[in-house]
Parts: C-alpha cells; sequence; structure tokens
C-alpha cells in the first residue's frame, strides 16, 4: 500500500503516522504467530520422526493398514525413500454400502529424505509392527563420534 | 484410480471436560463407517496399538473405542525432526441402530481396528391363531 507522505516537518504532521505505526503492529503480530508453531509440519506422507544416538539413526512412521508387503523402502547413498499404497476397500462388496463417515484414505505415497551423516547401507534394517514402521540406519564407521585421547603434556 | 496421492493429517487431540489424573495425551482416531443391510462397519486407524490395546464398550446407544498405545520409545535418543506425536486414542459415537451385542465382532490388524456390529434381526412375523 503506498503512503504518501506529507513532509515531517512539525508544520505538516504526519498524518500516516499512525497507520504506520497500527501496520508495524499488525506485521510483528503476524511474525509472531508463525513462530508459536515449534513442531515442523509434513506436507508428505507419511510424517516422520526421526532421532539419533552414538552408533544409530531411527525414523519412525506411522503406517496404519499397511504391512511389510506393501511398504517399499530403498536406500541410497544417505537418502532413504519410503514408498507404497494403501488401499481401504470394504471387507465385503455388497451393492448396498452407505457411509456414514469417510475418513480414512487410500492412494499411493512416495516420500524421501536425506539422512545428516553418512550410513551403511548394508545394515539398514525395517520393521513393520501394529501399523507403526521403524527404520534404524547405522551410521557409517566415519560418522560416528570418535573420542580423542587427550595427552598430558 | 490410484493415481491419487495420500495427504498427511494432522492428529486432533481429545477435547475432554475435566482434567484426566494421568498426562497421558488422547488423540481423535480417523475412522470410516459404512452400513450394509446386515451390519454396521467401523474401521479406526490406530497405528501403535496392538490387539491387547483396544477396549470397546457398548452401552446404552454410546460406542466407544480406545486404544492404548505400546511404549515404542527407544532409550536414549535425541530427537533430530518430529512431525507426529504419540499417544493413545479415543472417540465415541452414538448409533442410530439397534446392535446385536451378542454378534459383535472386531479384529485389529497393522494399527487398524475393524468393528462388525451386526444390525438386529427384525423380530419375526408371528402367526396367531384366533380360537373362537
Amino acid at each position: 500500500m503506498a503512503v504518501i507522505r506529507f513532509g515531517n516537518s512539525p508544520f505538516f504532521r504526519n498524518p500516516w503516522a499512525e497507520f504506520d505505526r497500527v501496520r508495524r503492529e499488525f506485521d510483528s503480530l503476524i511474525r509472531g504467530l508463525d513462530q508459536y508453531r515449534e513442531r515442523t509440519t509434513a506436507t508428505v506422507f507419511p510424517s516422520l520422526n526421526i532421532s539419533e544416538d552414538a552408533g544409530n539413526i531411527y525414523v519412525q512412521a506411522e503406517v496404519p493398514g499397511l504391512d511389510a508387503g506393501d511398504l517399499n523402502i530403498a536406500v541410497e547413498g544417505d537418502t532413504l525413500t519410503i514408498s507404497g499404497e494403501r488401499r481401504v476397500c470394504p471387507e465385503a462388496e455388497e451393492e448396498k454400502i452407505s457411509y456414514h463417515r469417510r475418513e480414512l484414505e487410500s492412494g499411493s505415497f512416495n516420500r524421501a529424505v536425506t539422512m545428516p551423516c553418512r550410513i551403511e547401507v548394508e545394515k539398514v534394517q525395517a520393521k513393520a509392527a501394529n501399523g507403526l514402521l521403524l527404520i534404524t540406519l547405522p551410521k557409517a564407521a566415519e560418522a560416528k563420534p570418535r573420542q580423542i585421547e587427550v595427552v598430558g603434556g | 484410480m490410484t493415481e491419487k496421492e495420500m495427504q498427511v493429517k494432522q492428529k486432533q487431540e481429545v477435547q475432554k471436560s475435566g482434567e484426566p489424573t494421568k498426562p497421558d495425551k488422547y488423540f481423535v482416531p480417523a475412522v470410516d463407517i459404512y452400513e450394509t443391510r446386515e451390519a454396521v462397519t467401523l474401521l479406526a486407524e490406530m497405528p501403535g496399538v496392538s490387539k491387547d490395546g483396544v477396549e470397546i464398550g457398548l452401552e446404552e446407544d454410546t460406542l466407544t473405542i480406545k486404544g492404548t498405545r505400546g511404549d515404542y520409545a527407544i532409550p536414549g535418543d535425541k530427537v533430530l525432526l518430529q512431525e507426529f506425536e504419540s499417544g493413545h486414542y479415543y472417540r465415541n459415537f452414538n448409533l442410530a441402530e439397534t446392535i446385536d451385542r451378542e454378534a459383535i465382532s472386531a479384529k485389529m490388524t497393522a494399527g487398524i481396528l475393524t468393528l462388525v456390529l451386526p444390525k438386529m434381526a427384525p423380530a419375526k412375523p408371528r402367526r396367531i391363531e384366533v380360537k373362537g
């Protein structure tokens, strides 16, 4: 919005000063709301929780309705790709089905995430149970923290 | 038909009146409810809940499903990215149909609860003899 200043001399008091102030306060208010979200939200299914300890990186995902056979986990370099397809359909194919609520989704998904350090591709393990997927990625030897001995001099 | 991509859904917490004694979080599970001529079927998404963690209650005409999530925490880890919260699940519904309670069946696989509630068969017509 264009602001036309009539001049800052005390003779003409800036009539837009109040508007400016209000606009600045709204700006900082909107910015403040944005920072309120501490947790990053995913935009691609599935949502992941990634954590690490000294030797491994752990990736957890909630994948209800998917067993080990429906999931496709691939590791290339330091990128982990989780993909697959979920189909939720009624058990019996009856002619007359009326839905009261439909909140479950079917469809395909594909998500790739890069690990923060190099991993040993050969030793990656994935386990799916009760709709939870846990992937354990051991860190490559050079990525593990190495204690360096301090020699007294 | 399967070109559709799945969307991420945020979990919603259950709005309960009063405060529970335990600090556990309860989320609302996504459900599919559909009805055929014989039964009402309910599918609920409760990842992390095993068969033993499911509690189903039917009182009067209120159906309550509760899922207790197992403990999957990894000891001694440091969080790098957290996109979803973990917790238990709770949801209740008012049923419009009369249900045959004896024949309710439930199945829990891969985090999805399938609950089949057969509708009560209508009373069979009875011929009444009129004695004259």
